[in-house]
């Protein structure tokens, strides 16, 4: 399958490692860029048709079939509260790898496009911010200073936290039953969702 | 050379494992009927197998004992002792003393070996006492199939044992034969004949040049002697003879092998003190001489073929079994997977190529990988039967130790179920059991007083059914005693004084944790104990268990359990761009939806042939979004006792269907079970037709209550 080859980002020499660097990958979604440690993740494929699981929270957007294994994957975009992501030429499927109660699962994350591999040192990431990430406070692991800009670091095992996300599954069965077929009532939900906790 | 041991050792444990248990249903079952001779055969192979096997590993603590229990075993097979009772009783505790063995070697732990004394003075004082009448010198009937019974006993055998090349490479080694031997007896002599060892490089030093001739003392059979070559008998050239018989055939034994061979072999006779026999042999070979049983093929080296004809002796029955790690069976499993998309994918391009050859080559491909996937898949069911069978032996040592009459009736013993699934059903099923033992049947004075028969019943059934597999097990005891456990609830504060609950509701309280206790033991009878640890076991299986009980009748205890990982027959529909797995356990008949019935709604009914169908439209039920299409068609599925439609758009037919489960994260998604994957690579999910319809009626519940009202509106107006 079509998994881009990852680029390493070539403005740092890898014989200055000074400080703990760590790789992260990029990607955009909704318009602004992201990065996971790249030891989380898997592989990263093209955007495949999905096959969509009723009466789940809109988030999920269904699951897809990893070389025999089924897996589930999962819009960060609506999981942050914004628009659903729009399959398009460049959406990617992130496939990542977490520890969910004891085992090694496989989830897939839909991003809208993939950048590259950056090397940040980790004295070029900042704490999260009180205010003003835009998501979620405890989705995010740090703030990283890349070429005068900031990337936002995810921290994954909050993001996809299955016992999170199954209960809010739950509740989104509930909350579901209520709102048949409206679409721009997954947007509500999806906010009631990601800001029920700030 | 020692992880091949460990290896050669396990599969020691696993066979004897398997000869055990198969000993023990022998010894259940003899225990109700009268025996016949092929269940004492049986009795006698496993113990024998075992012997044989433990001798090569040298486990002499094993190797003692079994010879004694196989001792008795033979005289149970000759008549001489009768089985009963209290004899299989006995067998019954030697059995489990050997497996104490076997399971204290595999752990490594010291042999509880003084065990087994009072054991074997059991033994031999019902031996001795069983063998009385007869004389134990005279000699004891061999095998049937002996072609000369009066010859098959003597003090004094030549051995001569020519063992294969490959004996070594094969996992034995001779001097454990010799070991072996040794326990049956003395042995006087030995030599062995080198001639063929070569020099130098020409050495393989895993390969056996060695040619052992030796005389052994021992009141044995014959038979007995060629058992304990059982395992290198296919390739190797072996004679035994009783030592006054054996020079008759050293030229008979001369001429199978060369020149310098012979030499040798006649020169190591002559220092055994045996007479050269050479010449006067002709005349002993006439004479109704050979001493063989008839399942040993003793060479007889009329030509070369002679050789190959042994070593297409059908092997021992064991190796029916192959053991193979699940895990790699999953990856195998997997990679199946793969190939039958890249085969699908394959086949897809030769179509657009239009290529009509290439077509018909990728279709054959695609049917042969389908069968490969259904006989890789069929690999991991095993049947029910490998727990149930512990089953008999606990209901008979249970009952005796109450002092109860219980028979158990197993039926459904060969539905299949996945393999980790059967190994964890074990012990909750083990607890439900002995709890019927235990209080569900009453003893014989209350039973006699209620009017039913003095044997109490215990049913164990199993079967497949809408895509589980259910597994029931019933008593025809007391039942449950409803007002007993509800007052119990009630006092422990489960629930409250004045609830309603239905008899379901009341038996399940019985799962509550900690809801017996010393005290309601005895109030209770104490059903309930562990109850708990039950539930939560066939939970962890992402199974449930239902209860059903009638006073004085009996009760069932219910576990229905999916089939995770098993492959169930499933019927494909469309609706949309979705496609949706129904089980075909579930589906009645499928029947066009006729167009007046066509309007939008989730619920309505059908007439069908009289009988009101209620019908669910998938599509809106699951919110797909899509526009229904120009022909639907109603599904008819069965749950429990009802019927329902579901409105499909389109009929895609039978399909064998791998159920991968959908993960953690769907868990509380109750209507679909799992999900599997098409021949194109597309993930179809399962419905789980009695949760959906439940779903569907909850719903449909809540919708006309007070509280759906609201629902309803915030769904159709607009949300604030």
């Amino acid at each position: 399958m079509g998994a881009l080859n990852l680029r390493k980002h070539d403005q740092e020499p890898v014989a200055e490692a000074v400080a703990e660097i760590g790789q992260y990958l990029t990607f955009q979604l909704a318009g602004e860029t992201f990065a996971i440690g790249i030891l989380a993740i898997k592989e990263i494929l093209e955007y495949v048709p999905l096959t969509q699981v009723p009466l789940m929270p809109d988030f999920i957007r269904g699951v897809m079939n990893l070389r025999g294994a089924v897996v589930p994957v999962i819009d960060l975009a609506l999981r942050f509260g914004h628009a659903p992501t729009e399959a398009g030429r460049r959406t990617c499927i992130v496939i990542i790898e977490i520890e969910l109660e004891g085992q090694q699962r496989h989830i897939g994350i839909l991003v809208d496009a993939v950048h590259e591999v950056l090397a940040i040192a980790d004295s070029d990431i900042e704490p999260p911010p009180q205010l003003g990430g835009g998501i979620r406070v405890d989705f995010i692991a740090g703030m990283a200073r890349v070429d005068d800009r900031f990337v936002v670091l995810l921290h994954v095992d909050k993001v996809l936290s299955a016992t999170e996300i199954s209960l809010l599954a739950e509740q989104g069965e509930i909350a579901l039953e209520a709102s048949t077929d409206a679409p721009q009532d997954q947007n509500k939900l999806a906010d009631t969702i990601s800001g029920r906790t700030q | 050379m020692t992880l091949d041991m460990e290896l050669a050792l396990q599969t020691f444990f696993e066979e004897s494992n398997e000869l055990l248990s198969d000993m023990e249903r022998i010894l259940l079952d003899v225990e109700m009927d009268a025996t016949t001779p092929e269940q004492l055969n049986a009795l006698f192979r496993a113990m024998h197998t075992i012997k044989g096997s433990a001798g090569l590993f040298a486990l002499d603590d094993v190797v003692r004992f079994t010879h004694q229990v196989e001792n008795a075993l033979d005289h149970l097979r000759d008549g001489s002792l009768q089985l009963d009772e209290e004899l299989a009783g006995l067998l019954l505790r030697c059995h489990d003393h050997v497996k104490t063995l076997l399971d204290a070697l595999a752990a490594k732990e010291a042999l509880p070996v003084d065990a087994g004394l009072p054991l074997l003075e059991e033994l031999s004082a019902r031996l001795n006492h069983g063998a009385a009448p007869q004389p134990s010198a005279e000699p004891a009937p061999a095998e049937a199939a002996a072609p000369s019974p009066a010859e098959a006993r003597a003090s004094a055998w030549l051995i001569s044992l020519r063992l294969g090349p490959d004996v070594l490479r094969n996992g034995m080694d001779p001097a454990s034969f010799i070991r072996y031997l040794h326990t049956m007896g003395r042995i006087e002599r030995i030599e062995a004949i080198s001639v063929k060892l070569p020099a130098g490089a020409a050495f393989d030093p895993e390969s056996n040049y060695l040619r052992l001739e030796l005389i052994f003392a021992g009141e044995v059979e014959i038979g007995a002697l060629w058992d304990a070559f059982e395992f290198a008998r296919e390739d190797s050239r072996i004679h035994i003879w009783p030592l006054d018989e054996a020079p008759a055939h050293l030229a008979e034994l001369s001429g199978e092998v060369d020149a310098a061979e012979a030499a040798a072999l006649q020169a190591v006779w002559q220092r055994f003190g045996l007479p050269d026999a050479t010449a006067p042999a002709i005349e002993a070979v006439a004479a109704p001489a050979a001493v063989e049983t008839a399942a040993a093929v003793t060479p007889r080296a009329e030509s070369g073929k002679a050789v190959h004809a042994e070593a297409r002796q059908p092997k021992p029955p064991e190796s029916k079994f192959i053991k193979v790690e699940a895990g790699k069976l999953d990856s195998l499993i997997n990679l199946i997977g793969e190939l039958v998309i890249a085969g699908a994918a394959a086949n897809l391009m030769a179509r657009r190529a239009d290529q009509t050859p290439l077509v018909e080559a990728t279709l054959a491909i695609s049917s042969l990988i389908e069968q490969i996937r259904a006989g890789t898949l069929s690999m991991r069911m095993i049947q029910i039967g490998e727990i149930f069978n512990r089953f008999p032996r606990v209901v008979r040592d249970v009952s005796r130790e109450l002092g109860k009459d219980i028979q158990l009736t197993i039926s459904g013993a060969d539905t299949e179920l996945d393999k980790s699934m059967v190994d964890k059903l074990g012990d909750p099923l083990m607890h439900i059991v002995r709890n019927a033992i235990d209080h569900g049947i009453e003893d014989t004075a209350q039973r006699r007083a209620a009017g039913k028969p003095d044997t109490g019943t215990i049913w164990l059934n199993a079967y497949h059914e809408s895509g589980s597999v259910v597994i029931e097990v019933a008593d025809d005891g007391g039942g449950l005693r409803r007002d007993r456990i509800l007052a119990k609830a009630v006092e422990r504060n489960l629930v409250p004084a004045d609830a309603t609950l239905s008899d379901q509701e009341i038996f399940k309280l019985i799962f509550e944790p900690g809801f017996s206790t010393a005290e309601q033991v005895t109030n209770l009878s104490g059903r309930g104990v562990g109850m708990d640890v039950v539930r939560k076991s066939i939970e962890q299986l992402r199974g449930s268990v239902d209860i059903d009980s009638e006073p004085q009748l009996g009760s069932t205890f219910r576990i229905r359990l999916p089939l995770t990982l098993a492959i169930i027959d499933g019927f494909l529909v469309q609706n949309g761009d979705a496609t949706f797995v129904v089980p075909l356990e579930a589906v009645i008949e499928c029947i066009e939806l006729p167009p007046a019935q066509q309007q939008e709604g989730t619920h309505d009914c059908l007439n069908l042939r009289g009988e009101i169908l209620p019908l669910l439209h998938l599509s809106t039920f699951f919110e797909l979004g899509a526009a229904p299409g120009k022909r639907q068609n109603v599904v008819v599925v069965r749950f429990g006792d009802s019927k329902a439609g579901l409105v499909v758009d389109e009929l895609l037919g039978e399909y064998q269907t791998v159920i991968k489960p959908l993960g953690s994260l769907f868990r509380h998604l109750k209507a679909i079970s799992g999900s599997t994957i098409l021949g194109t690579g597309e993930v179809a999910l399962i419905l789980d037709i009695p949760s959906l319809i439940h779903y569907a009626t909850r719903k449909e519940s809540e919708r006309y209550s007070p509280d759906g009202e609201a629902g309803r509106r915030s769904r159709t107006g607009s949300p604030s």
